[in-house]
């Protein structure tokens, strides 16, 4: 609980915050970028998960314990990401969405 | 009787054709021919054990040979309907694997010598093994699907042989129409062994067979343009049957299989191929004569009786000696139809029947004879043509007697085997039908004239001067002429009444005097006739040959058989009927084809275009729909 603060106002932000992610992953050309963009996705989960907890039960870790997880995935799966861009990159010299159609034959 | 064994000597010719089909190269060629005969001895031995054991030691009970059957179900169509293969004694199977071991254990021994220094030595030993093989099966077989299984065995093997010198375009051609024209007839064949299985529930012999079975007593049960079904199937296994022995209509690939070495003329033609119609229709025998008071019987008597006329005609005026033997046993294959045709079932009336299988029996050893004669012959002339023939007798004396043998015997010269068997047969026809009995003897007076015209033009007449002069074969191949000389003496005497009969129970026949009298003069005025105008060399032949001018003619080409055929495939069928059939299915069923398949990579070519391949795209339609979905369920869903 944070006094002042009701949970409206920080779902509010989260929303906003994933909203912008899923925007970015949509209009962004550079792989780097949309990467980054499913990041702000998932923060804006991991943040929900944090506040749902401690405004329903505030006894209890697992949201917490949750988020946790999700921020060990996230990172996992940013680097397995980011590998790919770079062997792409080694291929076509190109991190760009438009070059990766190559991809589809 | 154990009946275990039996399955080897089919077997063992298989394995022979296997192990030199698949080493061909690998093999020398002397010691293919011994693994051959060899391979076949042991049939034969085996062969002669069974007969041994079938006909003096447990056949019979109660007087009755027994039907002595072994199988295994192979396919099951319905409860009752199912196919079995396995192996079927009875007096006919034991007798034919008599003779198709002897002779062809005699082909294998004849061939050593026949085909030294042939390219394909080893690959003929081969195909002779399959060729038995096939018969033995079919000989062997317990029901309609199996024997229809090795009917086509020994299509393809002819095939193989007769276009055996596959270099030579003629040989080709020959094997190709054999091949198709019995082909045609199996058609028929196949088509009256489903009318069989559907009408009856069963393709097993013994149950068709039984008199009291509910085949023969419910043959009326369906009928089809006034005649029963029945007898329609047994038309149609006729039509095969007759297609493989070359009856009239479908004798034309006979003489022209005579492309094939001489063994396998003598094979094809004394003891496998040719004969399997005449089996099959004894086989069947009881359906034939039972069915709708034997009304399909009469059609077999009938064509027998005028194929045997015909091609006796034919083959007085054919200057090959080959296509004169092969016309003389289509002629004798008309004769043992017609033996079949006018039999009856119980007792001394299955005389006909009797005497059909006798005549197979007998006429497979002096045809084979006369077959590796002529063999020997044209191994010392090099030549198929009575012209570049004559007074052959000084150089090869056991070709000379052993062909005189064979050829008194055919002729019917008391008391060699075929005097026997013939006799019976006319016997028998003459019960039956006078008209039938009248054509028999005269045959049997064409028969005497022209296998003497054919021995006094080898052996006598011209004094040929020879660039080289003709020698005796080798041993190898005289010895199973000899061979086979003795037992066209001593066939004769085998008691056959006693051991095959159509109701299986033996009986006594006795020669008939004045009928047997006529035959052999019959026969001794043809042989006098041929010493007339062929012993010496005279101009008699041409001046009759003028007197019968247009009939000569027409009678050495075989009266246009080759011709008519040819004229109603190529001019009816192939241009009325197959052309437009070809249009057709160029165009139209073709065409519709190409139009699904042409669609269809358009339509998929459009459904590529629509994908982007970009990650992006996809995310939006995602979570486009996502939206869609979601604002249904808040806002419309909310009932």
């Amino acid at each position: 609980m944070i006094f002042g603060v009701s949970i409206y106002e920080l779902l509010t932000v989260t929303s906003i915050i994933f909203f912008i992610g899923v925007y970015g992953f949509i209009t962004r050309k550079n792989l780097i970028s949309i990467l980054i963009s499913i990041e702000l996705v998932l923060n804006a989960s991991v943040v929900n998960f944090v506040v749902i907890n401690k405004y329903l039960y505030p006894d209890m870790l697992q949201g917490v314990v949750f988020s946790i997880f999700i921020i060990a995935v996230a990172a996992a799966e940013t680097a397995l990401a980011v590998s790919i861009i770079i062997n792409l990159y080694r291929q076509i010299s190109s991190v760009e969405v438009k070059d990766i159609e190559v991809m589809k034959h | 009787m154990n009946l275990n064994y039996i399955i080897l000597i089919p077997i063992i010719p298989l394995a022979v054709f296997l192990l030199l089909g698949i080493f061909n190269q690998k093999i020398k060629p002397g010691v293919s021919g011994y693994v051959g005969v060899l391979g076949l001895t042991v049939s034969a031995i085996l062969s002669f054990y069974t007969a041994y054991q079938y006909f003096f030691a447990h056949g019979k009970v109660d007087g009755v040979y027994q039907t002595l059957v072994s199988k295994t179900t192979w396919m099951n169509f319905t409860d009752t309907l199912s196919i079995d293969m396995g192996v079927l004694i009875d007096p006919i199977s034991v007798m034919m694997l008599i003779v198709v071991s002897v002779v062809s254990l005699m082909v294998h021994i004849y061939s050593r010598g026949y085909m030294k220094g042939d390219a394909g030595y080893t690959k003929f030993f081969a195909f002779l093994g399959l060729f038995t093989f096939s018969m033995f099966g079919l000989v062997l077989a317990t029901n309609l699907f199996q024997i229809y299984i090795f009917w086509e065995l020994v299509g393809v093997s002819s095939y193989l042989l007769i276009g055996y010198y596959y270099t030579k375009p003629s040989a080709v051609a020959a094997a190709k129409k054999a091949f198709i024209v019995t082909r045609f007839a199996d058609l028929g064949f196949l088509i009256g062994i489903l009318t069989v299985g559907y009408y009856t529930g069963t393709f097993d012999f013994e149950t068709l067979n039984n008199p009291e079975g509910s085949a023969i007593l419910n043959w009326a049960s369906t009928s089809f343009m006034g005649l029963s079904a029945l007898t329609w199937a047994l038309i149609l296994i006729f039509i095969g049957g007759a297609g493989k022995s070359a009856m009239f209509p479908l004798h034309i690939w006979l003489p022209d299989a005579m492309e094939g070495p001489t063994p396998v003329s003598a094979l094809i033609h004394a003891a496998t191929m040719v004969v399997a119609g005449v089996y099959l229709v004894a086989r069947l025998f009881p359906m034939y004569y039972f069915v709708e008071h034997g009304f399909a019987l009469n059609i077999v008597a009938v064509v027998g009786a005028f194929s045997s006329l015909f091609a006796a005609i034919i083959a007085i005026t054919q200057t090959d000696i080959k296509r004169v033997l092969a016309f003389s046993t289509m002629s004798q294959l008309g004769y043992m139809m017609l033996g079949l045709g006018v039999s009856g079932y119980e007792g001394h009336d299955g005389v006909g029947y009797m005497a059909s299988m006798f005549h197979l029996f007998t006429h497979a050893m002096f045809k084979a004879l006369l077959f590796l004669g002529a063999g020997s012959v044209i191994h010392a002339v090099h030549s198929n043509y009575l012209k570049d023939m004559g007074s052959l007798r000084k150089h090869m004396p056991i070709t000379n007697i052993t062909f005189l043998i064979a050829a008194l015997a055919i002729a019917g010269v008391p008391p060699l085997a075929g005097f026997w068997s013939k006799d019976e047969i006319l016997v028998a026809a003459f019960e039956h039908n006078k008209l039938i009995y009248f054509v028999g003897l005269f045959v049997a007076g064409l028969t005497a004239f022209y296998m003497f015209r054919l021995y006094f033009g080898i052996f006598w007449g011209k004094d040929t001067k020879y660039k080289h002069a003709p020698h005796e074969s080798p041993l190898s191949m005289t010895f199973p002429l000899i061979v086979l000389a003795v037992l066209s003496v001593v066939g004769g005497f085998v008691p056959f009444s006693e051991f095959v009969t159509p109701d299986k129970v033996g009986f006594e026949a006795h020669l008939n005097y004045p009928l047997a009298g006529v035959a052999v003069l019959v026969g001794v005025i043809g042989i006098a006739l041929a010493w007339v105008f062929y012993k010496k060399e005279n101009n008699l032949s041409d001046r009759l040959v003028k007197v019968f001018g247009m009939f000569y003619k027409w009678t050495y080409n075989k009266f246009y058989f080759d011709e008519i055929y040819l004229f109603v495939t190529k001019k009816i069928l192939f241009k009325r009927v197959s052309a437009p059939a070809a249009w057709f299915d160029r165009h139209v069923v073709d065409g519709t084809m190409n139009v699904i398949g042409n669609s269809t990579v358009s339509a998929s070519k459009k459904i590529k275009g629509m994908q982007s391949g970009k990650i992006q795209d996809y995310a939006f339609a995602f979570i486009g729909g996502v939206v869609v979905i979601a604002l249904v369920f808040i806002y419309l869903w909310t009932v």
